[in-house]
């Protein structure tokens, strides 16, 4: 097992400390139904908002709740809390309440309805929707509307999703803490002084603090499940290619994947089954069969062989995150899984690699981005002085860092040494991972080494916000699924446990973490707001 | 230092970027620090290693060469900044009348 671990004097399980009171406590299971005013119904204690993607199924497939009253009540919600969180770029309240009494009509008429049929979800803002702005929370695409819809927003839009708007992110999906937004910060429903994390720190923020049923974010680096684990939810980066990245707004083409962001594990899997699969419009959509992933949530971990990387362990982690994930193996051990400490030791590269990679392809990516077709134009004389200005006026300070630096590393007397460089060591890394998955079925580690810092604790140094990232970045280089899910707190701040797997086996990952959430309650938690 | 400032106005230049001497400053500052942790890699001999550019083993996927739904000009047209009878309209490219 991993080195040394420290626990409280309580004893076994001691990661339990720091918690908040538990807002479900004392709740009795009496009435299945109350209501408390028109817009309030409650189920067992708890209001629409706040219930899971299942259960609303169920409520609205058998005609006892609505679609239009849960979208009424995440709508309040948002009315309540959106001044002090902060998620939302652009809402459609409107498209939205259209498309629950469509789906409230399909079921007074019989019909049967898709999983995610009237249930409201928050789509981060780097997703095309057609009719509707999408901005990358970049000033260079402000007001750009867009003429199609993602694949993803297809394929959720032929499920009967409710779709209640565009959630905040850092500019094009540059960042851990959502603070480099062109417009504002997010914050983080369980401490307001706090980062959600990012890049999809709207998408994690808006599903915690229930001003979504769930949300879609993308992973180029941990762009998933670092919010996810800074604000208490469940977030999937799934195997690179099981989800079209069509009208996704390109970052590093090699490494982006499109992932649900969502309260419990089951839901998550419900979300796979509608976002994963081929598409003709993305070339890098692989063509594998997509299982019914709900199929692998039994609970049963028995016999499993669950490697622990050391090196997700090393310096720099807090204390307290550390013991809640050693905590988590214990748990999964006592389930019947087998866990064995594992070294991936190229793991100290990964920085490195993919700050030279995703720049690399970033600044490729947005050489689109020059004034002429869409977006953002700057007033110049000629077309070369526009294209710059432009530029200069419409990016941000971390986009154009990363442009900078992209373009260096590919420029002419550099590409051997720096992109050519990564490309090799990220083969290293691969191989580091084909090995471990021979003899394990999965891993499990930290999804970051910290818990949510305060706003402004990191921007001064652009390489203290890179290092959040040091446990997620891993996986999107060798294109593997991993999965964040809630382990513990800290001083009532969320840390996040996360479950990494072989390619296209993100079964096992699911399975994995729906039987740690089965036997544990820090899913059930909820931020005071 | 790795990268010199006529360095970064060099890559800024290719990039299509302005950038303020306050940017300039910075950039200099932050990408020798950034460049400098990245020395890292020159610890590792890759001298054998192949690349690896892409996750999945694909090459040349093909559809069929039919004509498919495409947007139409005005849609096309919808976001451009600026635009005259059915076409984008850009600032001159050429010195000149």
């Amino acid at each position: 097992m991993p080195p040394t671990r420290t626990r409280d004097a309580s004893g076994y399980p001691g990661f339990w400390r720091g918690l908040r009171p538990r807002k479900h406590e004392g709740r009795t299971a009496v009435a299945a139904i109350a209501f408390s005013g028109t817009q309030n119904k409650e189920v067992l204690g708890l209001k629409l908002n706040e219930l899971g993607i299942s259960r609303l199924h169920k409520l609205i497939s058998s005609g006892e709740v609505t679609s239009v009253e849960v979208t009424e009540a995440v709508f309040e919600r948002i009315d309540e809390v959106e001044d002090t969180v902060k998620a939302y770029l652009f809402l459609d309240r409107e498209g939205a309440l259209k498309k629950a009494a469509k789906v409230d009509l399909n079921v007074a008429r019989g019909e049967e309805i898709e999983p995610l049929a009237g249930i409201p979800v928050a789509i981060k803002d780097n997703m095309c929707t057609k009719g509707i702005p999408t901005t990358c929370a970049s000033r260079i695409l402000e007001g750009f509307v867009p003429p199609y819809d993602a694949t993803v927003i297809e394929r959720l839009k032929a499920s009967d999703a409710v779709i209640t708007g565009k959630v905040n992110l850092d500019e094009f999906a540059m960042g851990s803490s959502c603070e480099n937004s062109a417009f504002f910060p997010t914050r983080n429903p369980w401490d307001t002084s706090r980062v959600p994390g990012g890049s999809s720190g709207g998408s994690a923020a808006a599903v915690a603090a229930g001003e979504a049923i769930y949300a879609l974010g993308s992973d180029t680096g941990g762009s998933v499940r670092l919010p996810a684990s800074f604000c208490g939810v469940v977030g999937m980066k799934p195997t690179y290619g099981y989800v079209s990245r069509y009208g996704l707004v390109a970052f590093a083409s090699s490494l982006d994947q499109i992932g649900p962001i969502t309260r419990d594990v089951w839901d998550c899997a419900l979300v796979m089954n509608t976002i994963c699969g081929r598409d003709p419009m993305d070339s890098t959509s692989a063509d594998v069969p997509v299982p019914d992933f709900t199929s692998f949530l039994n609970g049963d971990i028995k016999g499993l062989k669950i490697g622990v990387p050391k090196e997700y362990f090393g310096e720099g982690i807090d204390p307290a995150v550390k013991e809640a994930v050693l905590g988590a193996v214990d748990k999964l051990t006592e389930l019947g899984a087998e866990a064995e400490e594992c070294s991936l030791p190229h793991s100290e590269y990964a920085l490195s690699t993919y700050y030279i990679l995703a720049p690399a392809e970033a600044s490729s990516n947005l050489a689109r981005y020059d004034g002429v077709r869409y977006g953002y134009r700057a007033e110049a004389g000629d077309l070369l002085e526009m294209f710059k200005k432009t530029r200069q006026q419409g990016f941000g300070p971390e986009v154009k860092r990363r442009i900078m630096l992209g373009t260096y590393a590919l420029s002419s007397g550099y590409y051997d040494a720096y992109y050519l460089k990564a490309q090799k060591v990220r083969t290293l890394m691969r191989r580091d991972f084909d090995r471990v998955f021979e003899r394990f079925d999965c891993l499990v580690a930290p999804t970051s080494p910290v818990v949510a810092f305060p706003l402004g604790d990191r921007t001064a140094d652009p390489l203290s916000m890179y290092m959040v990232d040091i446990c997620t970045i891993p996986v999107n280089i060798a294109g593997i699924p991993g999965i964040s899910i809630p382990c513990g707190f800290k001083d009532g701040l969320p840390i996040g446990l996360q479950v990494i797997g072989k390619p296209f086996d993100d079964g096992t990952v699911l399975r994995v973490a729906y039987a740690f959430e089965k036997n544990t309650d820090y899913h059930k938690e909820r931020p005071e707001l | 230092m790795k990268i010199s400032r006529g360095d970064v106005e060099h890559v800024a230049n290719l990039a299509r970027l302005e950038l303020s001497q306050e940017e300039m400053e910075a950039l200099t500052r932050q990408l020798n620090d950034i460049l400098t942790h990245m020395e890292k890699l020159g610890e590792l001999d890759t001298e054998d290693v192949p690349p690896t550019y892409h996750v999945l083993d694909m090459v040349n996927l093909f559809r069929p060469d039919k004509v498919g739904k495409c947007l139409q000009q005005e849609e096309a047209l919808a976001n451009a900044p600026d635009q005259d009878q059915g076409c984008i309209r850009v600032p001159r490219v050429l010195e000149g009348s």
